[in-house]
């Protein structure tokens, strides 16, 4: 599995906020993600889309509440496409699948298109080490392969480089000139790809939706990367998570409808491939070999925790990464692993383990505006605050955390909030002992453990001489 | 006083005051009491009461967290309307206390009760009362930040914009983007106080940007958050809590 640095958000999310380039970036890009969404939004109008979400939860819920029989019915459809089917309980099962595909293949060069899933396996990594090569051929994927890093957001993995750092890069791997025209740097990709399409010897893809009645995958591009991944080379093998199954094609006109507008605020994306099997005898291209590699890594214990399960519902729009305030402000690569912003704080510490990911549900201020942009209606603040209830205090299957003087405190704060008597008793001793410090009813500094840093950059109010409670007793109480 | 309607002297309201009000904005308190007083509420104000629990249930603690919940149901029983002047502890009784009291058959059942008599102030006045001109008069340029659980939670957008319209001399300025997070979050504002306040220099600009004079919230959490700011920084305007706005009877910022 790749690599989990979850754990370092606390200083990897100030780095991100001290980067003024990265910063300038995000607050262009990230915003304008989120109002093309709102304006297509718009343009579908509020019921239309609201029945869309609501459609789209209940064939999620469905699909979820049975997902092993439509599992075995994407085994069967596949299978009687021509195609095979394989169940990997984990990363490094789908990684070791993928593998001997290969070797048995001798594949020397993989083409791919963009898979989150694939992000999650590590896979490249995988590849690279037994001397085969995988080449990203989603431009931004492409990027962030020459750049060693990993995506930076669901469905823009290269949002945090600008013009200049991709000619840069460009420059350096594939030796070509410098330029700021985005055109340029898109021609030169092309060409540097077109060549690997042409002789690689298998391609992998991710898949959006995998419909079960016809075993049939959905891809959406806008590069006509997964069109090429699809139809060139002579294995072709896809990724996908076992939650990415829908009931029957009929289902995609609801999805098909939410997807590209939640996330670029397209009516429909460039690219909508259809596949799930070798070529006919009749295509004139296409994969001789298809395989599908349907992953758990973490999804069925998420399926039979009710508390959680919707988050299987995710379809990777990216729409809640666009509208948090704190994915605006720090980027993806602050959280750690494949997934970032609201969502990835719910999935990280799910499929990788609290241990890693605890930090990640408390990194929300809990607006709540990604709930309102999700379109299979994800009740993500809820799902965080269950979270951070396992994180702290511990339940299902997993070891509460909280840090021993963070617990000292909150047991502090409790008992002096336990009665009203206990309340004012605390109050009185706050008036005092806030006396050194409390100017103009402002506190400048908190000079307490764990708390000064509120007062860096904002004062805190003081405990005002009398509280309500003493105002009404005293005046209010007899009108 | 005009718009009055029949009946609204007998409508018995309890006051959910907030600890944060009680111990930090007592004037705000007092704020609230004056506009309901003056529309012919008759206000309670149970004693006894001290924190909804949200704090704790937000930080995980839930056993803690359901503690002071059962406490607080103890302390609403009955059935008075109960009024509160924030959008988040609003929502924390509103919306969080079925899911602290899921296996608690009981406990849920009065929560539900509870959640159904229980309105926010701005909500209060528009809804229930059907008022929208409270008699007060202030000369100033006034933008309002939706405070994010009375917006996304409680659902309360218009009715605190129209209380804003219909105070004499008050311009009400949008500012952009109004509907976004200040960046408090509690817990998460002491946790992560550089992310927190990145978000809140957005809003600050957003505000300043809109010249306002004041800008108005129903939140304490988000007054603390963003008049934290705005005083160490010597900003112009002012933070001010809508019962406090409604509360004024001809006076400047």
């Amino acid at each position: 599995m790749s690599e989990v640095k979850s754990k370092e958000f606390q200083s990897a999310s100030k780095a991100a906020l001290n980067d003024k380039g990265l910063q300038r970036l995000l607050g262009r890009v990230v915003h304008g993600f989120a109002d093309l969404r709102d304006a297509a939004v718009e343009e579908v109008t509020e019921p239309v889309w609201e029945q869309l979400r609501e459609r789209a939860r209940s064939i999620k819920q469905q699909t979820l509440a049975n997902l092993d029989y439509y599992l075995e019915l994407v085994d069967k459809s596949v299978t009687r496409n021509g195609g095979h089917v394989h169940f990997a309980k984990d990363a490094d099962e789908a990684n070791k699948i993928v593998l001997e595909i290969a070797k048995r293949h001798d594949v020397k060069r993989v083409v791919k298109s963009k898979s989150m899933v694939s992000e999650e396996m590590g896979i490249n990594q995988v590849l690279e080490a037994n001397g085969i090569e995988p080449v990203e051929t989603d431009l931004g994927e492409y990027i962030i392969q020459l750049a060693k890093e990993t995506p930076f957001h669901i469905i823009a993995p290269a949002l945090h480089k600008s013009r200049e750092q991709v000619s840069d890069l460009f420059h350096d791997w594939l030796k070509s000139q410098p330029t700021n025209e985005i055109e340029e740097l898109c021609r030169i990709a092309r060409d540097e790809l077109r060549d690997k399409f042409a002789t690689a010897d298998m391609g992998i893809t991710g898949a959006n939706f995998i419909v079960a009645e016809t075993g049939t995958v959905m891809l959406v591009t806008n590069e006509g990367n997964g069109r090429m991944t699809t139809s060139a080379p002579r294995v072709l093998v896809t990724l996908a998570g076992m939650e990415k199954v829908v009931p029957a094609l009929e289902d995609l006109a609801t999805f098909i409808r939410l997807l590209p507008r939640s996330a670029t605020g397209q009516r429909i994306s460039a690219y909508t491939t259809f596949l799930g099997g070798p070529r006919s005898a009749t295509d004139e291209d296409g994969p001789e070999e298809y395989h599908l590699v349907l992953v758990d890594n973490g999804r069925m214990n998420v399926l039979k925790d009710p508390e959680m399960r919707e988050v299987l519902q995710c379809i990777r729009c990216g729409a809640c990464l666009n509208t948090c305030p704190v994915y605006q402000k720090v980027g993806g690569h602050a959280y750690g692993w494949v997934y970032s912003g609201p969502i990835g704080a719910i999935l990280t510490p799910l499929l990788v383990g609290m241990d890693e990911g605890k930090e990640l549900p408390f990194a929300s201020s809990l607006c709540g505006a990604c709930k309102d942009v999700c379109p299979v209606k994800i009740d993500i603040p809820r799902l965080l605050l269950r979270l951070r209830g396992r994180a702290t205090e511990g339940g299902n299957g997993v070891k509460g955390s909280a840090p021993w003087i963070q617990k000292l405190m909150v047991r502090r704060w409790f008992s002096s909030v336990k009665t009203r008597q206990a309340m004012n008793r605390s109050a009185k001793l706050g008036r005092l002992l806030q006396r050194p410090v409390a100017r103009g009813g402002r506190i400048k500094r908190i000079p307490l453990p764990m708390v000064s840093g509120w007062t860096q950059q904002r004062d805190f109010p003081a405990l005002a001489p009398k509280s309500f409670s003493e105002v009404w007793r005293d005046s209010l109480d007899k009108p | 006083m005009h718009q009055t309607r029949r009946g609204r002297q007998s409508i018995k309201a309890s006051l959910f005051i907030t600890c944060t009000i009680d111990q930090f904005y007592p004037q705000v308190g007092e704020a609230v009491v004056k506009v309901l007083r003056r529309l012919g509420v008759d206000v309670n104000f149970p004693e006894a009461q001290t924190c909804c629990g949200q704090p704790f249930f937000n930080g995980g603690y839930r056993q803690e967290a359901k503690d002071l919940a059962r406490r607080f149901l103890d302390v609403f029983d009955g059935n008075d309307y109960v009024i509160v002047p924030s959008g988040s502890c609003g929502s924390m009784v509103r919306s969080f206390y079925s899911e602290l009291f899921a296996d608690d058959a009981d406990a849920l059942a009065r929560a539900e009760d509870l959640a159904s008599r229980t309105y926010e102030f701005s909500e209060f006045i528009v809804n229930v009362l059907e008022v929208t001109d409270v008699g007060a008069s202030f000369a100033g340029k006034v933008t309002y930040h939706d405070a994010c659980h009375l917006l996304r939670e409680l659902h309360v957008e218009d009715q605190p914009r129209s209380l804003i319209q219909a105070v004499k001399g008050v311009e009400l300025v949008e500012m952009e983007a109004s509907q976004a997070c200040c960046g408090f979050g509690g817990l998460f504002s002491v946790k992560f106080p550089h992310i927190s306040t990145a978000i809140l220099d957005s809003k600050l600009q957003s505000i300043e940007a809109s010249g306002a004079d004041v800008v108005v919230a129903n939140d304490s959490g988000c007054l603390m958050q963003m008049g934290g700011a705005m005083s160490r920084r010597n900003m112009k305007a002012k933070p001010m809590h809508l019962a406090e706005l409604l509360a004024q009877e001809g006076g400047r910022a």
